[in-house]
């Protein structure tokens, strides 16, 4: 496992995403160093289905998720504000289509998520 | 959403921890494996655009003529290209998005180029006189089509696209007499098959 993968590299990296220093150390991880921004289950959940799309528009996404709108846009809202996310508006006709892309960020910080988890799952497994 | 199970493994130190990252990177897991499954390449479409082939094929091993075998071929492409799209609209629009839609998009881009480049070869080579090569051709670019446009659908869309070229490359260098049942094979039951595969796991 590549730690320089895990160390922050852009400037929109959130101050919560901190590397597995405490992980590795074998001692009790404290899960505040987890990125809380992506830990909540439906925002984990856009980005990990953003993962895996190229782009998905407002209604994909709440199909998908099994959501309403208000949860679904009040959380990709807050993706959006770290950059995670990025959002486009268009018009479809008359009919607004709000499509969701993946930032680099956004996907440096799932991969940081998943190390982490990795790394969680491996030291209790080695102790 | 289905919440993730929790797996029950005793462990000394801190066990909801470990438990918990396991249930985190299922849940990613899952997540993933649902949205790939998202297609708007549409199953029943596919089955309908087989059965089209099928029985242009049998229309066609009953032509004597080239011109009525080519005419028997180009018409059937026709309806079974309309199908798809028309196919492929409804389903998109069934799921709240259009195939106009980025990804909707790209998967047109992809898949129409090497479709039109086979309308031009087919042209070439029927001036020509070549109509043995006709159904390599046709199943080869077709299935490059389905493999570039697939590339960016569930997986089981690209791999049908390479059964297709498959068939193409034999289609290429068999007898001419294996032209049409390597169409119905390819066109025909290739459609079918994976049509049924997307339609029963990929919603329709």
């Amino acid at each position: 496992m590549a730690d320089s993968n895990l160390a922050p590299k852009g400037r929109h990296d959130p101050p919560t995403a901190a590397p597995l220093r405490g992980v590795r150390g074998g001692a009790s991880p404290a899960p505040l160093d987890l990125d809380r921004l992506i830990h909540e289950r439906m925002r984990l959940a856009i980005v990990s289905a953003l993962a895996v799309n190229d782009s998905l528009s407002f209604n994909e996404l709440k199909r998908l998720l099994e959501t309403t709108d208000g949860n679904l846009s009040v959380h990709a809202r807050k993706l959006e504000d770290a950059d995670y996310i990025v959002c486009t508006k268009t018009f479809d006709g008359r009919v607004p289509r709000t499509e969701y892309r993946l930032s680099s960020a956004g996907r440096r910080a799932l991969e940081r998520y998943l190390a982490h988890m990795e790394a969680l799952i491996r030291a209790t497994r080695d102790r | 959403m289905a919440s993730p199970q929790r797996i029950p493994v005793p462990l000394p130190d801190d066990p909801a921890l470990h438990v918990r990252a396991m249930d985190n990177l299922s849940f990613i897991r899952q997540t993933m494996e649902r949205a790939t499954a998202f297609t708007a390449v549409p199953g029943w479409g596919g089955v309908g655009m087989g059965a089209l082939a099928l029985a242009a094929a049998a229309v066609a091993h009953t032509r004597l003529t080239t011109v009525e075998w080519l005419g028997t071929w180009l018409a059937a492409s026709v309806a079974a290209l309309t199908l798809g799209g028309w196919t492929m609209a409804t389903k998109a629009r069934r799921a709240g998005t259009t195939v106009f839609s980025y990804s909707g998009r790209r998967f047109v881009l992809s898949y129409v180029p090497p479709l039109l480049v086979g309308a031009l070869l087919s042209a070439v080579l029927v001036r020509a006189g070549l109509y043995q090569a006709l159904p390599g051709t046709w199943l080869l670019l077709y299935g490059t089509g389905v493999v570039t446009g697939g590339a960016y659908s569930v997986r089981v869309v690209p791999l049908m696209g390479l059964c297709f070229m498959a068939l193409g490359a034999v289609a290429l260098f068999a007898p001419a007499a294996w032209g049409n049942p390597l169409m119905a094979a390819g066109f025909g039951l290739l459609h079918i098959v994976f049509g049924l595969i997307i339609a029963r796991r990929y919603g329709g």
